[in-house]
């Protein structure tokens, strides 16, 4: 789209909703959020991104290719369930490991791993479909 | 966050879990592992079939394993979290879904094996193998799962890959094709998920062993008839059987050769597995009800997928229409549900699976070979290849249920299950179809392998690549063994049916406490 208030503002915008999905990510576990919304929010930041500056842009903005992103949570998601061989506890079992760091106690997760990971999957497919509808005839993916 | 927590010993697995019993759950979840990977690299063509076979081989090998557990400790169950059932999602293995997924396994394993030689470097960048895998993590997460929501999720997973396999190289008529297998299928997963909507809100739960213990306590008063109804409505139409079983023909010759292959063996066949599981274990007295029902539309399956066989030209047709008539073989196993009929209703779907593999792997050859695949036009396929002619021979002999091969022995538990009940009808109709598709596939034999090459007819490449003769040749060699050494996988498919007519086992691997 042609407009100067939006490709001037559309950056700022991206950058705010990126940071505010990750945020929605990580408040997921015992709050409302998570992956899926917050990868919903992710996929549209880049939509306005894509609207304002370009299929290409964004194409360029992302390095990899959107389904490979996808990809890439389908796999995180699988390790976080593979994890738990290892500590003969039943596929998908939750397991938790509390580092201190700078003296804040931080609580990792595989369900935050799977968590990442379907956020993954859903900014991918997502921005994937998006980027093809955007796009003009003949530059799918 | 201060709030004490609760004790959740009595609902969570505290006890270690044995090794052994991740096999359960290795197939579904190693397939989408090896598909996330290899969606990752898909732009690297090369590389694609050289970690997709091992990941197939390896399949295979969990299935197998799987499968020797099963034999030899009975029904194992697996749940997700560590969550009890019926909170967590239990994934149970007994002998038949561990049947259909070892041979599920053998099927991809050989499809991936010839898509060396039928999807070229067009194909594989659209994502042929990553396709493959993750419609392989729904086949086997299909016929693992012991909860009947998660069933659901993965007739989801293999239709969404198989939305993608159909359309692989987007030519005009596979989105044809694709438009009517994907709203017919749309339309009978959403029946599906209807009836399991209404399940939830009669039981209050997911997990099938837990409803075939409520539904056996209250079964007077519930309105399960409809629900059994519309769940023989959905998986009929899964598995292609009359009268909704024209989505088939319409799309099944449209995509890959390798692609048709894989949805024959594999999709109907788990419509088929989610009926016997469904109907058997679930609600065994509204299938006695609907027994005559389910064996007049199985008749009728047969004989009108016969008949198809027989009218068409287009070799790929006549196998679209072959695969509906095996289905037919098999619902009328499924409406006898005695061990005899169930066991050779399991029989013939693990033999129809290898054997149709088998059927269209070979068709993909002969039309190679030929330059066509109108039976009008082929000829002289015999003097190219001896050799394929023999095998193509045996797979034919095979599907028209003759001896010494596979399809007999099954073909003759369900006909002798039918007569000691008395349904002399039925019997009738499985001999009259498999007459009829013995003279289908003579057809084929006579004018595409016998008939010398006339001249000016369409001549196609010579050369037959071991990549697509080596499965054709094992699924054949398969066909051959079990037809000359039926005894060993007769006993299973028997012990597996009476594991689905009894549950009692499949139950207690779910709640051991329960007997």
């Amino acid at each position: 789209m042609n407009s100067l208030i939006l490709r001037t503002v559309a950056p700022f915008l991206t950058a705010l909703m990126l940071l505010f999905s990750v945020f929605v990510l990580l408040r997921g576990h015992n709050e409302p959020g998570g992956g899926f919304i917050g990868g919903l929010i992710a996929a549209s930041a880049l939509a306005i991104y894509g609207i304002a500056n370009g299929v290409s842009a964004v194409r360029k903005a992302l390095w990899f290719h959107p389904m490979s992103i996808s990809a890439f949570g389908l796999f995180l998601a699988c390790v976080a369930g593979f994890l738990s061989m290892a500590f003969a506890v039943p596929f998908m079992t939750g397991l938790w490991v509390y580092p201190v760091v700078l003296g804040v106690e931080v609580a990792l997760s595989t369900v935050m791993l799977f968590d990442i990971g379907v956020y993954l999957v859903v900014v991918g497919a997502i921005i994937s479909i998006a980027l093809a509808m955007e796009g003009r005839e003949g530059e799918g993916p | 966050m201060a709030a004490s927590p609760a004790d959740l010993s009595a609902a969570l697995v505290l006890s270690p879990v044995p090794p052994a019993d991740w096999f359960v759950v290795l197939p579904p979840a190693w397939c989408l592992l090896a598909g996330s990977v290899l969606l990752m690299l898909r732009k690297k063509r090369r590389l694609q079939p050289l970690l997709a076979i091992p990941a197939l081989a390896l399949l295979v090998l969990f299935d197998a394993l799987l499968f020797a557990h099963v034999l030899e400790n009975g029904p194992v169950t697996m749940v997700m979290g560590r969550w009890l059932p019926p909170f967590g999602i239990a994934f149970t293995a007994d002998l038949t879904g561990a049947l259909f997924a070892l041979a599920g396994g053998l099927v991809a394993l050989a499809g991936g094996i010839y898509a060396l030689t039928d999807i070229d470097g067009e194909g594989r960048r659209y994502g042929f193998y990553p396709f493959l895998l993750l419609l392989m993590a729904g086949v086997s997460g299909a016929f693992l799962t012991g909860d009947i929501f998660n069933l659901y999720v993965w007739f989801e997973v293999l239709l969404i890959a198989s939305f993608g396999l159909l359309v692989l190289g987007s030519e005009r008529r596979q989105i044809d094709g694709a438009i009517k297998y994907a709203f017919l299928n749309l339309v009978a997963t959403t029946l599906f998920l209807i009836a399991t909507g209404y399940l939830y809100g009669i039981f209050g739960t997911l997990n099938m062993a837990d409803i075939a213990l409520k539904a056996a306590a209250a079964r007077e008063w519930l309105p399960l008839m409809t629900l059994a109804a519309l769940y023989v409505l959905a998986f009929g139409m899964k598995a292609a059987a009359f009268p909704v079983n024209f989505w088939l023909p319409a799309s099944y010759h449209t995509p890959r050769i390798v692609v048709s292959a894989l949805f024959a063996a594999l999709l109907t066949k788990v419509g088929i597995y989610a009926m016997m599981r469904v109907m058997m274990t679930l609600f065994p007295l509204e299938r006695e009800e609907l027994s005559l029902l389910i064996a007049a539309a199985g008749a009728a399956t047969m004989i009108l997928g016969a008949l198809g066989a027989l009218a068409q030209s287009d070799l790929r047709r006549l196998l679209g229409y072959a695969v509906i008539s095996g289905i037919g073989v098999m619902l009328a196993g499924v409406s006898l549900g005695s061990p005899g009929g169930l066991g050779g209703a399991i029989f013939y779907a693990l033999h129809s699976m290898i054997v149709m593999t088998g059927l269209y792997l070979a068709a993909g050859v002969a039309g190679r070979l030929a330059g066509t695949f109108d039976l009008n036009g082929a000829g002289g396929l015999h003097q190219r290849s001896a050799l394929f002619s023999g095998l193509s021979l045996m797979l034919f002999f095979a599907v028209s249920s003759l001896p010494p091969f596979s399809g007999f022995w099954p073909k003759v538990m369900v006909v002798k299950a039918a007569l000691d009940i008395g349904a002399w009808w039925l019997a009738a109709a499985i001999l009259l179809a498999g007459f009829l598709t013995t003279i289908a596939f003579g057809r084929v034999y006579l004018l595409a392998y016998w008939r010398p090459a006339g001249a000016g007819r369409p001549a196609g490449d010579g050369r037959i690549p071991a990549s697509a003769m080596l499965p054709i040749a094992a699924f054949a060699a398969l066909a051959l063994l079990f037809g000359l050494l039926p005894e060993p996988l007769l006993a299973v498919a028997q012990s597996a049916a009476r594991g689905l007519i009894d549950p009692a086992a499949y139950i207690r691997s779910v709640f051991p406490g329960v007997t």
